[in-house]
């Protein structure tokens, strides 16, 4: 096999024991347990691993972290667990792991869409803004779905996610983001002086780039011995919370940070229960940033081809992994740390073709060690080229000064144009940064909130700084012995040595999104003067990696054509999150009957055991209609309301908003919230409510009952519910605060059974204690405490049908059973249930309104026709000013009118639009619309509500309904339609 | 809690037999509670302190209990009042009818849960923003807040044990979510 | 996600147990039946919604219901101070405005 001569013995921190199988676009392969798939793939002498986005050009793997432009896959476990854009760098393989490369047709090797790359010369930075201007309709049929087709990574899953993800709320007093030696010190601090400490790091292991470091020492200890020691002890305290795999990904206002811990991603069979991802939204006293720095790529012609690599990443997998990514390997650098990469693969017997290091100038120590292990150096040098398709094979160097070329043949380039702070976070807390112009690179300044940085994502490069800064930063200085430690030294951005004039090569600035530094400078002559604008045009930075190693070349380059400093020409915005976050990590437990809470009443059971249809009405589940054996809707809601209108139907109401308003000044604060008048309401009686917002519009209405004198029982909508009470909460507490009125909520209190019906009275009697039913001794619009079936209960007499109606309010969890005792009883006199299509007919044929449908929030009591309940002689109320605007009392205002279709069989189409003249010219001018439309059955035609411009001066005018293949006439009417003289509800 | 002793009415409980455990939490329904929501002015305290026979907390996020009477502060002048279902608690609205206050029965409005065991507290963090550290909220403490959607009422009765208060249709799902909770942890 | 000190329970909370009301010190004329169209255009349409320091309402809806009053700045999402409904609305100084500015730009 290819793959084992790639890992070399003694090196990395993996049991060559414990092996696992995965798959590779189908070639199932071997790694080791604690392998990423990236050094799977190397150990396997894999390299090329993807196409890129525009060109087709094939990648190989770039870097071992999170910051992977290249190495973007497809990993499955199953056909519903897939998922795209998967960094090789990040993804842990487990044995069944089926990876695949993405964004090639037929095959890696061979990909049709490459011919994009010997075309790339006709696909410049602005492209298709240029090129698919015009004409305009191309965009729908053509231009769209062509792009739509080629743009894009990967696939998404085509079945739901069967995964759980799960949340946490969590508070700590210091929560550090980053394992490295500065983040473990800090947490080490912290923890150690009693504070809650939370450590999260992104990456398997913790130990940041410490856990490559063969050289240094801390305080004695080997740097990987040192970890563990740390470890051991953070372990060990209960004050302590440390996550592994968990990016932190977005730093909100008052220091909320958001982590995104990977919980079974790595198992081969994950238990059912454990989620695969966890939200941690993490509430710091404070925050101290960790996060190191990210190494850059070198811009130079043709600097992506497979097995061209960061030498970071080479030394973390010959280091961790045990696994070298070639066996002649050249180093281009631009600062010290590539060396240490180079010395170490050297002394695992790696053959070093040469280090090409664009300085003159280069510490002793290095040059000491280098000529020791016999390294060829070239100093001051660039390269100019490199060769091989689907793997590097040549690299081709020259001074910078100019002369001999040299050419190099090698299996591998590491290089290294220094390292960029992760300052992504710190940004993402509003922090401000400065440019650190000797070493090219942005670092945190202003502090925006109570979060420090600390090690090299603060610029701070030696270790022995690092830890001083994170310890004091923890809240106590320590010092510790270092010895031989890494030195980020030196750095370069940008592509001051090449200007790629070869047109058939290309130096990559962005290699997720294919940008290179000649389309920087075209945008840029092209007048993108802006660094956003650059952005936009060029798309540099606007991959799923977000340009954590493209965008300070961008940036350079850009300032160079500009021929401005860096900080002038500014720095485009981190934003969250920092890598990509799924959404089942956002969504989390609100999923599938999680999403939103669904409620039901007492009485639903019942009403699904006895067939009923269930309608949704805001969170609420309330029957709908209660078909019989082979009927549909129609005929079901026809027979519940004649029954109801004939004998008797029995509803549940349980779902109307309640309200107990309580204290000397009850009256008082009804007469403030509702139009009408209340002082004269009798202890005992009922009256039917209107509420309107100060712009005098219809805001909620309802049937409110006098208990006592200093006690109402107000009923609101069920939608309304909560915003009533939120509105008079509002003008008690703010406006009224000296009103001895308080407010409870007894939605949920009570279950609410509606019989309405010519055997209403018949039907509960018997049931009634202490309660004289009789017409005369309890009218209609009453309202008596006494008990039912033995439970306490308030019982009012009012309707919403038009019949006799009572509403038996009783405790919720006696609701089913007074129900059921009643049905029981009144079943054999012909007692029907129904739903809420047929209250919907019923209340239509009397013409009661139901807000939020006849109304819309421009209706005044007026508009629709309940000016009656506005007292003529009140001073105050919420809406009384409202109601006198001059738009208010204008002519020509929309109000509510019934409606009769010609043909009486004719249903009109809620939110039909009304016009007066149907011969007119189209566009028509509406002059109102349709709000309800039923068939009543016991009227034996078509009836409906509308708004209509004077409608209320309009009534016997004929009206009509353009549809699309039909207009309807209609005959305006009043709003009642059944009884009109009101004589049923009496008696 | 109005008298209904007299009944032999089924009375169906919104969350009957359910249980739901894992090696470190248990999920509960609470028992059938009397509750009084009561609002009242500040200088009618002492004298409600008197017929409740308990003095009612007056610090944010406080409680106070006496036998199984507990008075839970909800705001400046809103408490919670928990009682057994025997309890003379029902006759609280017409034994302060003549002060000036508001005691409203809302025993069927709301239903209990009560979650216990070590992983009491992170079963709660999975839908609750609030600290719920032993430092920010000991044994005793109360509070209205919520809980993915659902507001709710928490009340620490001990180390790690909760009393999870929320309204009757809301139960199914605040179960749910504690359930869904639980299994992540 | 905001952390909101509620001036009745005397705590930060977090922003998910409170709902915003809008502006604040916009009192109900006593006499709003009888003010002009201008002056009801004033009362109830018009708001400063300004960029930098804002007056504004919220609910701690899902805690102990109350409404209060805050001072915040509108652009660093900090607050100065909560205060309970009712009370005057405070004066704010040039230092406590200073405190919540969001910083300048770092960099010269």
């Amino acid at each position: 096999m290819m793959g084992s001569s790639n890992r070399i013995p003694g090196k990395g921190n993996l049991s060559p024991a414990k092996t696992v199988s995965f798959t590779f676009d189908g070639r199932t392969l071997t790694a080791l347990e604690g392998d990423t798939l990236a050094s799977a793939l190397l150990a396997n002498g894999i390299h090329l691993t993807g196409r890129s986005f525009k060109y087709h050009r094939p990648r190989g793997i770039l870097t071992s972290g999170p910051e992977e432009p290249n190495a973007v896959m497809d990993i499955s476990r199953d056909k519903a667990r897939t998922q795209p854009n998967v960094r090789a760098s990040v993804q842990e393989v487990f044995d069944g792991l089926n990876a695949k490369s993405q964004n090639r047709w037929p095959s890696l090797e061979f990909d049709i869409g490459s011919i994009n790359n010997s075309m790339s010369r006709f696909f410049p930075a602005g492209f298709y803004y240029k090129t698919f201007k015009w004409p305009q309709s191309a965009w729908d049929k053509i231009y769209e779905p062509v792009i739509q087709k080629a743009a894009g990574l990967g696939v998404a899953p085509e079945e739901a996610d069967p995964d759980s993800y799960a949340n946490q709320f969590a508070h700590c007093q210091v929560l550090v983001v980053g394992s490295g030696a500065a983040g473990l010190t800090a947490a080490m601090v912290a923890a150690k002086s009693g504070k809650r400490v939370i450590l999260c790091d992104e990456r398997p292991e913790f130990g940041g780039s410490l856990l490559s470091e063969t050289q240094t020492t801390i305080d004695g200890l080997k740097a990987t011995e040192w970890i563990a020691q740390t470890l051991e002890e953070l372990h060990s305290l209960s004050n302590v919370i440390l996550l592994k795999r968990t990016t932190a990904f977005g730093y909100y206002a008052h220091n909320m940070i958001t982590l995104n811990e990977r919980v079974s991603d790595h198992l081969a069979a994950p238990h059912p229960d454990l989620p695969r991802e966890r939200l941690w939204q993490v509430r710091a006293d404070q925050v101290i940033l960790a996060t190191g720095a990210i190494e850059r790529q070198i811009v130079f012609p043709d600097n992506d081809r497979p097995a061209i690599m960061l030498a970071s990443a080479a030394r973390d997998y010959l280091n961790q992994h045990g696994v070298t990514p070639g066996h002649n390997i050249g180093v281009y650098t631009a600062c010290d740390s590539a060396w240490s990469a180079a010395f170490d693969l050297k002394e695992a017997g790696i053959e070093i073709v040469a280090i090409i290091d664009t300085r003159e100038d280069i510490d002793a120590e290095l040059l000491g060690r280098a000529n020791d292990l016999e390294i060829k150096i070239l100093k001051a040098h660039k390269v100019t080229a490199t060769t091989g398709y689907l793997r590097v094979k040549s690299v081709s160097v020259e001074p910078l000064s100019g002369g001999a070329r040299q050419k190099f043949e090698i299996d591998c380039l590491i290089m290294s144009g220094g390292w960029t702070p992760s300052v992504h976070l710190f940004s993402q807390s509003r922090g401000k940064l400065k440019f650190d112009e000797a070493n090219g690179r942005f670092i945190p300044d202003v502090y925006a909130q109570n979060c420090i940085c600390v090690g090299s994502c603060n610029g701070t490069d030696e270790l022995s700084d690092a830890i001083i800064e994170a310890s004091t930063a923890a809240g106590e200085k320590h010092q510790l012995d270092i010895e031989y430690a890494p030195s980020m030294d030196g750095h370069l951005i940008g592509s001051p040595h090449n200007i790629d004039s070869n047109r058939h090569s290309a130096s990559f600035v962005d290699f997720q999104n294919d940008v290179k530094a000649s389309d920087i400078r075209l945008a840029v002559q092209e007048g993108m003067h802006s660094i956003e604008h650059v952005k936009r045009y060029t798309t540099t930075g606007m991959a799923s990696d977000q340009g954590k190693m493209s965008n300070m070349h961008g940036l350079s380059i850009a300032a160079q054509v500009l021929n401005k400093d860096i900080p002038e020409v500014g720095l485009t915005t981190f934003r969250a999150p920092y890598t990509p976050v799924s959404f089942g990590s956002i969504a989390n437990h609100s999923r599938g009957e999680l999403f939103d809470p669904t409620r039901r009443t007492a009485i639903h059971s019942w009403a699904a055991e006895n067939g009923a249809v269930f309608e949704d009405v805001g969170n609420w589940k309330r029957a709908w209609y209660f078909p019989k054996a082979g009927e549909d809707m129609h005929a079901a809601v026809n027979r519940e309301c004649r029954t109801t209108r004939d004998i008797a139907g029995i509803f549940d109401a349980s779902t109307l908003g309640k309200i107990e308003a309580v204290g000397p000044d009850a009256v008082k604060f009804m007469n403030l919230m509702y139009t009408n008048p209340w002082d004269k309401l009798g202890v005992g009686r009922c009256r039917y409510g209107i509420m309107c917002r100060e712009d005098g519009y219809i805001y909620d209405d309802g049937v409110i009952a006098r208990l006592a004198e200093d006690r109402f029982h107000i009923t609101t909508t069920t939608g309304g519910a909560p915003r009533v009470l939120n509105m008079m909460e509002d003008y008690l507490q703010t406006e009224f605060p000296d009103w001895k009125v308080w407010l409870t909520s007894t939605s949920e209190q009570w279950a609410v059974i509606a019989v309405n019906g010519p055997k209403a009275r018949q039907i509960i009697e018997p049931f009634v204690e202490d309660i004289d039913l009789e017409p005369e001794a309890m009218p209609h619009m009453s309202v008596r405490e006494g008990k039912i079936c033995g439970i306490p209960c308030r019982l009012m007499r009012v309707s919403f049908t038009g019949e006799v109606g009572f509403e038996i309010n009783i405790p919720a969890d006696y609701g089913r059973s007074v129900w059921e005792a009643i049905y029981a009883h009144g079943h054999p006199m012909g007692l029907v249930p129904y739903g809420t299509e047929a209250m919907h007919v019923m209340r239509a044929e009397k013409g009661y309104i139901i807000v939020g449908q006849d109304t819309d929030g421009t209706v005044t009591p007026q508009d629709a026709g309940v000016g009656w309940a506005i007292g003529r002689k009140k001073t105050d109320f919420v809406g009384i000013r409202g109601l006198k605007r001059p738009d208010l009392i204008a002519e020509g205002r929309r109000q509510l009118v019934g409606l009769k279709t010609k043909n009486p069989k004719t249903v009109l189409e809620e939110g039909a639009q009304i016009v007066d003249d149907p011969n007119q010219s189209v566009p028509m001018k509406m002059i109102g619309f349709v709000t309800s439309s039923y068939w009543s059955e016991v009227l034996g035609q078509s009836i409906a509500l509308a708004v209509v411009e004077n409608g209320h001066s309009r009534l016997g005018e004929t009206l009509y309904v353009p549809m699309e293949n039909e207009t309807f006439e209609v005959e305006v009417t009043s709003t009642v339609f059944y009884d009109p003289a009101g004589e049923r509800i009496n008696g | 809690m109005a008298d209904t002793s007299t009944s032999d009415l089924h009375r169906n409980h919104p969350l009957e037999n359910q249980l739901f455990a894992t090696g470190n939490v248990l999920i509960k329904p609470g028992h059938a509670l009397a509750r009084i929501s009561l609002r009242a002015a500040g200088d009618q305290i002492e004298e409600i302190n008197q017929v409740l026979s308990l003095d009612l907390p007056d610090s944010p996020k406080t409680s106070v209990a006496r036998d199984e009477r507990t008075a839970l502060w909800l705001g400046p002048d809103e408490w919670l009042i928990l009682d057994n279902l025997s309890s003379d608690l029902h006759e609280l609205p017409k034994n302060l009818a003549q002060m000036l206050c508001s005691a409203v029965d809302i025993s069927h409005r709301n239903t209990s849960i009560i979650v216990s065991g070590k992983g009491a507290v992170g079963v709660l963090n999975t839908g609750c923003p609030q600290n719920l550290s032993m430092e920010a909220f000991p044994v005793g403490a109360c509070s209205r807040t919520i809980l993915g959607k659902s507001e709710i009422i928490l009340l620490r009765i001990g180390t790690s044990t909760f009393h999870v208060e929320c309204w009757r249709s809301f139960s199914d799902y605040v179960w749910k979510y504690l359930v869904d909770g639980a299994k992540t942890l | 996600m905001l952390l909101i000190h509620c001036p009745y329970c005397k705590e930060d909370r977090p922003e998910l147990e409170f709902h915003g009301a809008g502006e604040a010190h916009i009192a109900r004329p006593e006499n709003i039946a009888d003010i002009s169209d201008a002056e009801f255009e004033k009362f109830f349409f018009i708001r400063e919604n300004q960029k930098g320091l804002v007056f504004e309402r919220w609910r701690h809806l899902n805690g102990c219901g109350r409404f209060f009053n805050a001072a915040r700045h509108s652009v660093s999402d900090k607050f100065i101070c909560t205060y309970k409904a009712g009370e005057a609305k405070p004066e704010i100084t040039e230092e406590q405005l200073a405190s919540v500015l969001p910083p300048a730009r770092g960099d010269k």
